[in-house]
């Protein structure tokens, strides 16, 4: 079947079996990496993306039933114009092998898109999906925190 | 990789001589050079690419989350003053010449914590052997201490050669000019880039100068932003199961559950009936499916109806353990701690069981294979280079030389890809495509179910107490003998003779004990084992912290003053971490009803590990609040990736505590993806604080340290708060904790 999708603001036509997961249109058919394989059942998180401005597990998408326009890591920040959660990413020097790192962001993004100032039980409870087992969860927690102080100060 | 295999061919760089050869740094003397993998003409060594594009750094060490490529070019970018900014760091290829002497020195018997001074040089020059048996091997906590000497000799030579090159160009002295981010500076301010340089230095002979003094350093002792970050965060960072190259093929394989046994028969039409598979390929022990894309392979190699040929092993978990019990009516393979005369006395008995564990890295085994007929290119995120590259050789019946071996990132290791396991198989699907590059990624389920685990081993101790000290420890432990099996599998050669990595954790630690014996006793299940962040101190420091706790139970005393009392006439060094944690967790004072706490501590891998867990009754379910934790390193090159690999390794020995086990059935392993072999998650994982003390006199080692006293600490918080003593794991199965 003949698909399009819009990908970080950018259509791509996709020839594809439409119960192909969106995961794998976006590695394999499309070449985009950053999004990342870790369970194939939405247990660690390492997939997500957002669809509409919500984080998904890209692994149990259909590409038929994807319903919207789909948010990647590529397409999170620009070259030279990082996303807030990138800045702070580094800032705390979050990562550790980096794997679960691109899920990690796309689900605080969308966190911080509904709360601009969470708790950290707020953060526990939205980020309890995404698995690290470098155990960076201290760090990704801080920066969250962060990203969200930047991200209200760009808004006001 | 394209970037150094372009750089190769301009062969515009600079081989330091000075390095691993003849340079004058403690034992680090090595009579023949070895040849420089980055040229063709050959002159030994090369940690440093300058071209016109920049300076690339060399580390011969993989990046799976430690840092350790980060910490390794800072001790180079020191000496050669380079703008931090602008270095960019390179695993490089496969070879002998980054062979990792500070493996090493582990190989001798005794405990870290006394060797002598003599005994250290003994240990170096055993390093040697690393050098004659190729070990390029990136683990064992020993990248910073292998190569604090050898990459700041390769910054001060190469900036000594430079200034020397730019001395001839300005008709000066080199005496007369310094180096500062990059470039050469004359007294009238006149700036060479080393760019320019580089081509004409490579041709000078480089001398060999003292690195320079501590006192003078700009990077090293500071919290450097680690250069491989950036790519982290905006998707770029290829790992293995990201490299994408032209025409190439998805696939995935599945091999037998019963680990080592042979398919009886097989079909593949069901697979082949699935839109996307092109092909089932018969491996012998099981099938790999080619695919347009790797979803259709995995589910491709899920419907291929396949008939098992038996284990070798016994076949459930019921008959393993008893396959390891009997170990206990044979001889020991080690007593590798025998002080006084255990046998005089009668004191309080325990047994620990501790289960097998996969090592479950988040990005799965995959590797990426092109066969051309006479060579095969690998990509491989890979700890062993040379292992991988012999494996990929043997599976497609090359000569090693023919086979090109490519690191990249990895999403975690763990000590899992210390194996070379993915790399075969990925060779084996490829010598069946010539021409056709493939990508080999396994399943999460694939992957948990092939593992080479961490060996499950039950242990038997006697301990007895007097007047409020420990006089007595005998300890006994059966597990599957990991160093023949493994030594056989990634050398060639079964390491013989005691079997280290049974033991240590339990017989070196620092405590002042009159009668103390550790033996080990090698089972032989033939289930396949492998190294596991911390190898055997992942179990022992569970062993010996909770049967240490018990003694101070059964003595009455504070569980912590009691192991100050025994460690302080051992070591300084170690009482001082136990000493920090006190301070840190406010342990003398009076504990919060509904709390409980424990310590626990661990000398392994260089470094002792004080840890500290308290726990918190919430309405009956049990919460891992909050964690301290004290080490001692020695000299610190880097805190803040210091302090991420101490909490990263104590999150990963509680992860293992509360939720992990691999159990067998008809076999196969039962556990197959995260949810039935979970870690802690944001919001169960203890809040954490650190603090890095110096005393050490030698470095010790920073990645595996962090994990082997956490299971310890949280056990023994748990019996603080319920009575209840945990002798085995995981510790789902006996609290309810909060999941």
């Amino acid at each position: 079947m003949a698909f399009t999708l819009t990908i970080n603001g950018v259509d791509h036509a996709v020839e594809a079996p439409d119960d192909t997961p969106l995961l794998w249109v976006l590695r394999d058919e499309l070449g985009m990496t950053g999004t990342k394989f870790g369970c194939g059942v939405a247990a660690c998180g390492a997939c997500t993306v957002q669809i509409d401005g919500e984080a998904v597990r890209s692994c149990q998408i259909a590409l038929s039933d994807v319903w919207g326009p789909v948010l990647t890591i590529e397409g999170l920040g620009a070259p030279g114009a990082p996303h807030p959660l990138q800045v702070a990413w580094l800032r705390h020097q979050v990562p550790q092998c980096g794997y679960c790192q691109s899920g990690q962001i796309l689900q605080a993004a969308d966190l911080l898109a509904r709360n601009p100032d969470p708790s950290d039980d707020d953060i526990d409870a939205a980020m309890m999906g995404n698995l690290c087992r470098c155990g960076t969860y201290g760090r990704i927690r801080a920066a969250i925190h962060e990203a969200a102080t930047l991200m209200r100060e760009q808004a006001q | 990789m394209s970037r150094l295999g372009k750089i190769t061919r301009r062969t515009l760089l600079i081989g330091w001589v000075a390095v691993a050869g003849g340079v004058a740094f403690g034992v680090w003397k090595v009579r023949q050079p070895l040849a420089n993998p980055l040229t063709d003409a050959g002159s030994l060594n090369a940690f440093l690419i300058i071209d016109r594009d920049g300076v690339t750094i060399v580390t011969g060490r993989a990046e799976m989350g430690q840092g350790a490529q980060a910490t390794l070019a800072a001790m180079l970018a020191e000496e050669l003053d380079l703008d931090w900014q602008e270095v960019r760091l390179a695993h490089g290829p496969a070879s002998a010449a980054y062979y990792n002497g500070a493996l090493f020195e582990g190989a001798l018997g005794g405990a870290d914590y006394a060797l002598r001074d003599w005994q250290r040089s003994v240990g170096g020059a055993l390093g040697q052997v690393g050098k004659l048996l190729g070990t390029q091997i990136t683990g064992g906590s020993t990248s910073v201490r292998d190569g604090f000497d050898k990459l700041r000799a390769a910054g001060a030579s190469a900036r000594e050669v430079l200034k020397r090159t730019a001395a001839q160009r300005l008709n000066t002295t080199p005496d007369t000019l310094r180096t500062e981010a990059g470039a050469v500076v004359a007294r009238d301010g006149t700036r060479i880039p080393y760019a320019d340089l580089a081509e004409a230095a490579a041709r000078l002979t480089a001398p060999q100068v003292a690195p320079r003094d501590p006192s003078t350093w700009r990077l090293l002792g500071r919290e450097l932003p680690r250069p491989d970050l950036p790519a982290k965060v905006d998707g770029t960072a290829t790992f293995g199961v990201d490299v994408r190259l032209p025409g190439m093929k998805f696939a995935s394989v599945r091999m037998n559950p019963r680990l080592g046994g042979r398919m009886l028969r097989h079909d593949p039409a069901p697979a082949l009936a699935i839109a996307g598979v092109e092909r089932v390929l018969d491996l012998g022990d099981g099938i790999a499916v080619v695919a347009r894309n790797t979803w259709a392979a995995m589910r491709g190699a899920e419907a291929v109806v396949i008939e098992w040929g038996p284990a070798s092993y016994p076949v459930d978990s019921a008959a393993i353990r008893a396959r390891i019990e009997a170990a206990f009516d044979g001889s020991p393979n080690s007593t590798l701690r025998d002080d006084g005369n255990p046998d005089a006395h009668v004191g309080i008995e325990a047994e620990y069981h501790l289960p097998y564990l996969a090592h479950a890295t988040m990005e799965p085994m995959t590797a990426t294979a092109r066969f051309t007929g006479t060579a095969l290119e690998l990509w491989s995120p890979n700890q062993t280079p040379l292992v991988q590259q012999k494996a990929a050789a043997t599976a497609a019946g090359l000569p090693t030389e023919a086979v090109t071996v490519h690191t990249t990132l990895m999403g975690g290791g763990f000590g899992r890809r210390l194996e070379s396991d993915y790399s075969a198989l990925a060779a084996r699907v490829a010598v069946q495509m010539p021409g056709v590059p493939v990508q080999v990624t396994w399943s999460r389920e694939e992957d948990m179910t092939h593992d080479a685990y961490r060996p499950g081993v039950i242990a038997r101790l006697r301990g007895k107490v007097e007047g409020g000290r420990a006089v007595m420890l005998d300890a006994r432990i059966a597990g599957e003998g990991l160093m023949a099996q493994a030594g056989a599998r990634m050398m060639g050669i079964p390491v013989p003779g005691p079997d280290r990595a049974l033991v240590e954790g339990l017989f070196d630690q620092p405590y002042a004990i009159p009668h103390y014996r550790v033996r080990g006793y090698a089972a032989d299940v033939g289930i396949p084992v492998g190294f596991w962040r911390s190898v055997g101190a992942s179990h022992n420091g569970f062993i010996h912290e909770s049967f240490i706790d018990e003694l101070a139970h059964a003595a009455g005393r504070d569980p912590l003053e009691f192991r100050l009392d025994l460690v302080r006439p051992e070591s300084a060094v170690a009482a001082g971490v136990l000493e920090a944690v006190r301070d840190m967790s406010g342990w003398d004072q009076p504990k919060v009803p509904g709390t409980g706490r424990g310590v626990a501590m661990v000398w392994s891998f260089g470094t002792p590990v004080a840890e500290v867990v308290e726990v918190v009754d919430e309405g009956g379910r049990i919460r891992i609040a909050r964690g301290w934790i004290a080490c001692d390193t020695g000299r610190v090159l880097d805190p803040g990736i210091l302090r991420a690999q101490m909490e990263g390794g104590m999150l990963f020995g509680l992860s293992a505590a509360v939720h992990q086990e691999i159990t067998f059935a008809d076999g196969a392993v039962q556990e197959r993806n995260f949810p039935d072999f979970d870690s802690l998650r944001m919001h169960n994982a203890p809040r954490l604080e650190t603090r890095l003390l110096t005393a050490n006199p030698h470095m010790g080692g920073a990645g595996e340290p962090g994990v082997p006293p956490a299971a310890a600490a949280l056990a023994n918080a748990l019996f603080d708060l319920t009575g209840i003593r945990a002798r085995s794991l995981p510790l789902w199965r006996q609290f309810d904790l909060v999941m």
